[in-house]
């Protein structure tokens, strides 16, 4: 069983889900009897929830997708590659 | 093989969350918007060699992430990496857990999202350099494993984990700073880590 400090040690890797089945097993072992570990692994898991909603939630200028969109044209097929959408290949 | 007409209907679901990481990446919008567009046209141009039932969304950050780097890296000041390792290991919720149980009883979640604006967030994130911001993204924003971040940044896995470990302190360090320029940490606690962020004599409440 892992002490306090082998457990700490390996915070990012369980919270990342790297850990092999058997160590995270391990962790999650000392975690259910040391709510010390158990709440620095809350804190940083809440920490990284809280870093991703705050992250990702830009909102996109308005005609972005419209200007997106029109990539997808023959214009814009320069490297000379088929751009037949009226004349799908049987599939 | 896959076949180029599919492309928009696969890909333009993720255009709202690679608009957010590219503002991360270029931290201002006209530059964001560009490199947002920019990967687009690459992957639709390229998208024959994009392997069916592979994740398409690790291809599009592949994308994106290799583009900035190829973009912006030479206009982008050089970064300060300094600093970066004297922070000590859990260096926020050393200073953060006494605070936490201060509050009382409300979620751990529910004080973290009020501690911080999101524009604080935001900035943590843009402020590290980045060699370990693009790893951060990736991994905590993003949700990428330590396996694809490699193989989008081609480096090996033990060098993610080392600037993932990194990266994270400076950000969980510059999250702490602003909170305590807002008032938001008790004198106590921020006489008790006032020394050196390297000082070990202010082991905390952890035994």
């Amino acid at each position: 069983m892992p002490d306090c400090n082998d457990t700490l040690r390996e915070l990012e890797l369980f919270l990342d889900h790297e850990l092999s089945e058997s160590a995270r097993l391990e962790i999650h072992g000392h975690l259910e009897g040391c709510p010390d570990c158990l709440q620095a692994f809350d804190f940083h898991a809440e920490l990284r929830t809280v870093i991703a909603a705050k992250c990702r939630n830009d909102e996109m200028p308005p005609g972005l997708m419209r200007k997106i969109a029109n990539c997808f044209g023959p214009d814009f097929a320069e490297d000379g590659l088929a751009t037949d959408h009226d004349t799908p290949e049987s599939s | 093989m896959a076949d180029r007409a599919d492309f928009p209907e696969q890909a333009m679901q993720y255009a709202p969350q690679l608009y957010s990481a590219a503002m991360r990446l270029t931290r201002n919008s006209a530059d964001a918007e560009d490199l947002v567009q920019d990967t687009y046209l690459r992957a639709w141009r390229s998208y024959e060699t994009f392997q069916q039932g592979t994740n398409l969304r690790a291809w599009l950050y592949r994308i994106l992430t290799n583009n900035f780097i190829n973009k912006y890296r030479a206009k982008q000041r050089r970064p300060d990496e300094t600093g970066m390792d004297n922070i000590e290991d859990l260096y926020l919720y050393k200073r953060l857990s006494t605070l936490d149980s201060a509050l009382g009883n409300r979620s751990a979640e529910d004080t973290m999202f009020e501690m911080f604006t999101d524009d604080e967030v935001k900035q943590a994130l843009e402020d590290l350099p980045e060699n370990f911001r693009i790893p951060v993204l990736l991994a905590d924003v993003e949700g990428f494993a330590y396996k694809e971040i490699a193989e989008m940044l081609d480096i090996p896995v033990g060098t993610v984990m080392s600037r993932l470990h990194r990266g994270r302190k400076g950000m969980h360090k510059l999250l702490y700073d602003f909170a305590s320029e807002r008032g938001l940490v008790s004198n106590a606690a921020r006489s008790s880590s006032s020394g050196a962020s390297s000082d070990t004599t202010t082991e905390p409440e952890h035994a």
